[in-house]
């Protein structure tokens, strides 16, 4: 159990967090068909998606609406009106996805109602769904953000169950937290297929971002959730929800749909792959699959090999709550010990974290305390100071604009679990001999020698 | 001067060009087109100052403002120094909802005197965003304060997002570095070679590209504006004698202002392509004479130019074997519409199309000498219309910036970055030299036959 410390300093130096409207953005990107919409100022777009753009190294299909000093005063309706009608007239999106910012927020911007006069105003618009997510820059970060969207998402897209219409057993949903790589969902599909089962994961960056080649040029976003397949959620007959922040969201289906739910707050290391796949078999019916039982032991000998080099290891690890839970809570199943914790955001759930106490800060407060470790695991940002400190350092979470493949990196399930044991275990490796001084008589018959 | 005034200010520029040309009435208008919600892109006025301040590397620069605008943009662009690294530390208030309501002014002071105490930085420029210039935060007021209390120059920088474009954001850096920091410090070594260079951001180490071709002709730089800069020689930059503006439009009226305030003229110039280089030591020795230096500084720059281009005429013909008859798209804008088309041209490359977005009158003329009257001049190109040209073999490759990167990628033609975002530096004779060898590398590297060939199954 660890404590929930925040930072007492006026100055964040060396941001950590990420905005909440960049997390919800984010978000929007897993969708098929969608331009997502940040109400704000044009420099609320641009930064977010050049941040998007060095990680996926792919085009982002972000917009603004632009809202200058005027529009601010007089109110955002006429600029979120415009920029709805020129992206439907301009790319035809099947989901138009709206993140507001601070600047609107701060303003006390009636979206939602200005969004149902738009429809009102505009029939020709029927055919594009509107999906609106609350995300202030000031509330929360990237995590945040994302939650609220994929809630808004479920809430606005998704469809009661008719009545009498049969639950389909086969077709559980998956709703993926913003910890999850393109190369995560592939890996938890697989998993799930394996069992029988079909997914409909939510939000589906592995459709968007896996990085991949269309044949021809689209400008909204290529592959991802279809729209039809939200509305048709709520005939699941399972909803998995990965990182706790998608729990409101499962929550929302499931008053809305009756879609029961499963909740996994982390899915690295043995024993939650374990419980993800002991709850797809009972839930299927099915024995565990060879393939399955073979990967397993194979993260089962790669703990093996690797252990060595975990053992007492101290970790400075920085993060959105969700993948610091992932992280840190393997790292120590791994031997290594979790010395210095820097988390975005309060949430009670990074009590579970088994170190001392998280502080929520910057990277500058993680420097501070990451003195003397053995290893640094955070997002880009933290090159300098892993520099500065001589730190091993693992790159994980969002943005990773130093290395080609963020979006096939894999952390979850035996495969993943099994990929980040030889990928920290080999940093650790390289950095981790003893060092014992030569003897002094050695050194002296050397130097008469 | 509140900002409205400022930008009604700054938008009046009789130094620009493309104002010039102008009526009085379309001028007064200013020239920030209004953006098309929904069809925009690129950086705020926020953006656009800390672009133009941030390279002033002994300051420390401070975000006021929600996480947004410091969380998601620092640590994004490569403008190198020679030694202090405090600029690249991204320092924000990090507003929250409690700050929103009860008002960020307290705040903001608190992190000025943490900053003021751990860093002893000669400066904190202090950056007004979005949010705190709504709830009515007075930037100006604490930053005044808070340079009495901490004796250290806290300079505001108000030029938030919705103000405007990154253009206008450079244009109000300008600005503040006339009303807080240009003139505020005077050097004890003045000579009579000594300018500065406004507009040069030093990215991936282009200042240092061409500072030496500076240094064999005896000519000193004052300061820098603000490429690899410190803060007291931006400080003392009034005490140059010319001052040599780099592509930027933006920064005009920074150079334009320097001269009606401290009699130091200016030209106009770039350092992309070889006659333009030769152009700018050229144009900057005889101003330089004309201001006092020894008359033989002219023979001596015209010496210098002589053996620099048949250096580098010579090294860039091994690659007129890989580029001649080659056709390029170039998507760029602005001088980079043309100035390195010579040296393109020379080695027997086509241009099939060069943008002019955001070119001068002066910059399309430029075209016309080059490639006649017939220059394939275009304005924007649709990216579905530029995807459709590369991917049907119309260009070879496409010279642009990040934003249409993947346009050409996808298309599965090679693509060259010659905007701010890239990671090679190109600037003066050996930047020509290495653009040139980027692009052969490109051209030929091995994996466009590959990436294009259809899997074999397919047909």
């Amino acid at each position: 159990m660890a404590r929930i410390v925040n930072a007492r300093k006026s100055c964040a130096t060396n941001p950590l967090k990420m905005s909440a409207p960049l997390g919800g953005a984010m978000a929007f990107m897993g969708l098929d068909g969608c331009l997502p919409l940040l109400h704000g100022s044009q420099g609320c777009t641009a930064f977010g998606l050049v941040l998007l753009v060095r990680h996926f190294r792919e085009g982002i299909p972000f917009q603004t609406t632009a809202m200058n000093e005027v529009t601010t005063i007089m109110g955002g309706l006429d600029n979120l009106e415009q920029a709805i009608l020129n992206i439907a007239s301009r790319t035809k999106p099947r989901i138009v996805g709206i993140c507001s910012t601070g600047l609107v927020e701060t303003r006390g911007e009636d979206i939602p109602g200005d969004m149902r006069l738009i429809r009102q105003r505009h029939p020709e618009l029927s055919d594009t769904a509107l999906v609106f997510a609350s995300t202030p820059d000031y509330v929360g970060g990237m995590e945040e953000g994302w939650a609220a969207a994929v809630t808004a998402m479920v809430e606005t897209l998704a469809q009661p169950r008719r009545a009498r219409s049969r639950r389909e057993r086969g077709r559980i949903n998956l709703l993926a937290g913003c910890h999850l790589t393109p190369g995560d969902i592939e890996e938890l599909r697989e998993t799930i297929e394996a069992f029988g089962l079909s997914a409909t994961v939510l939000p589906d960056l592995s459709g968007s971002l896996d990085g991949h080649v269309p044949e021809q040029y689209i400008s909204t976003t290529f592959g991802g959730t279809k729209v039809e397949d939200i509305a048709g959620m709520g005939n699941a007959g399972l909803t998995i929800a990965v990182g706790g922040h998608m729990l409101a969201a499962a929550q929302a289906l499931h008053a809305k749909t009756g879609v029961p739910y499963v909740g996994f707050d982390r899915l690295t290391g043995l024993g939650p792959s374990d419980h993800l796949v002991e709850t797809l078999a009972d839930y299927s019916g099915r024995l565990v699959p060879e393939k399955l039982r073979r990967q397993r032991s194979q993260l089962v000998d790669a703990m093996l090999d690797g252990h060595f080099f975990f053992g007492a290891k101290q970790v400075a690890l920085a993060g959105e709550p969700d993948l610091m839970l992932a992280l840190g809570t393997w790292l120590t199943e791994m031997g290594a010990e979790l010395k210095a914790l820097v988390a975005t955001t309060a949430q009670p759930r990074l009590e579970l974290l088994p170190g001392a106490e998280v502080l929520v800060g910057d990277l500058d407060d993680l420097e501070a305390m990451a003195g003397g470790c053995d290893l640094l695991i955070t997002h880009s940002h933290g090159r300098g100071m892993a520099e500065r400190l001589g730190l091993p350092f693992y790159r994980a979470g969002f943005p990773q604009f130093d290395r080609l493949g963020a979006q096939s990196q894999r952390l979850v399930g035996y495969r993943g679990t099994r990929d980040l044991i030889f990928a920290v275990g080999n940093l650790l490796m390289e950095h981790g001999h003893d060092h014992v001084p030569v003897a002094p008589s050695r050194r002296m018959s050397h130097a008469a020698a | 001067m509140s900002l409205k005034a400022k930008i009604a200010d700054v938008f009046q520029e009789p130094g620009c060009a493309t104002n010039r040309a102008k009526t009085e009435t379309v001028r007064k208008k200013g020239c920030s087109k209004p953006l098309t919600p929904g069809a925009a892109a690129g950086g705020c006025a926020f953006d656009g100052a800390k672009i133009a301040l941030q390279p002033i590397t002994d300051a420390a620069h401070l975000v006021h403002g929600p996480i947004g605008c410091e969380g998601n943009g620092w640590d994004n662009r490569h403008s190198a120094s020679s030694g202090p690294t405090l600029y690249r530390s991204g320092f924000t208030t990090d507003l929250s909802e409690l700050d929103i309501i009860h008002g960020g002014e307290k705040k903001l002071w608190k992190a000025i005197r943490e900053l003021a105490e751990r860093y002893r930085p000669p400066a904190i420029f202090v950056y007004q965003t979005c949010v705190p210039a709504m709830i009515g935060d007075d930037v100006v007021k604490v930053c005044k304060a808070a340079s009495d209390k901490f004796a250290l120059s806290v300079i505001p920088v108000d030029a938030p997002g919705f103000a405007g474009s990154k253009n206008l954001g450079n244009k109000l850096a300008g600005e503040t570095l006339l009303d807080y920091v240009i003139g505020t410090h005077e050097p004890d070594d003045v000579s009579a070679q000594d300018i500065n260079i406004i507009g040069d951001f030093n990215l991936v180490g282009e200042l240092w590209q061409v500072l030496p071709l500076f240094e064999r002709l005896g000519i000193r730089l004052r300061a820098s504006l603000t490429g690899d800069a410190r803060y007291l020689e931006v400080a003392s930059a009034h005490r140059a004698k010319a001052n040599l503006l780099v592509c930027s439009q933006a920064l005009i009226t920074l150079a334009r202002k320097m001269e009606e305030r401290y009699a130091i003229p200016f030209i106009e110039g770039s350092f992309y392509g070889i006659t333009d280089t030769s152009n700018v030591l050229r144009g900057l020795a005889g101003l330089l004479v004309r201001q006092g230096a020894q008359p033989d500084l002219l023979e001596r720059t015209e010496a210098l130019i002589a053996s620099e281009e048949a250096r580098i005429w010579r090294a860039l013909e091994c690659f007129r074997p890989i580029l001649s008859g080659k056709k390029v798209l170039l998507y760029t804008g602005g001088h980079k519409s043309w100035s390195i088309v010579s040296a393109l041209q020379e080695l027997g490359m086509t241009i099939i199309k060069t943008s002019v977005r955001k070119a001068t009158e002066g910059d399309k003329e430029r075209i016309k000498d080059l490639m006649g009257e017939e220059a394939p001049m275009v304005d924007a190109i649709p990216p579905r219309e530029m995807y459709r040209m590369l991917k049907e073999g119309e260009a070879d490759i496409m010279l642009s910036g990040g934003r249409t990167q993947f346009v050409a990628l996808k298309a599965k033609r090679p693509w060259l970055d010659i905007n701010q975002e890239r990671h090679h530096a190109y600037a003066g004779y050996d930047g020509t030299l290495r653009l040139v060898e980027r692009l052969a590398l490109a051209l030929s590297n091995p994996i466009w036959e590959q990436v294009r060939r259809p899997a074999p199954w397919e047909n």
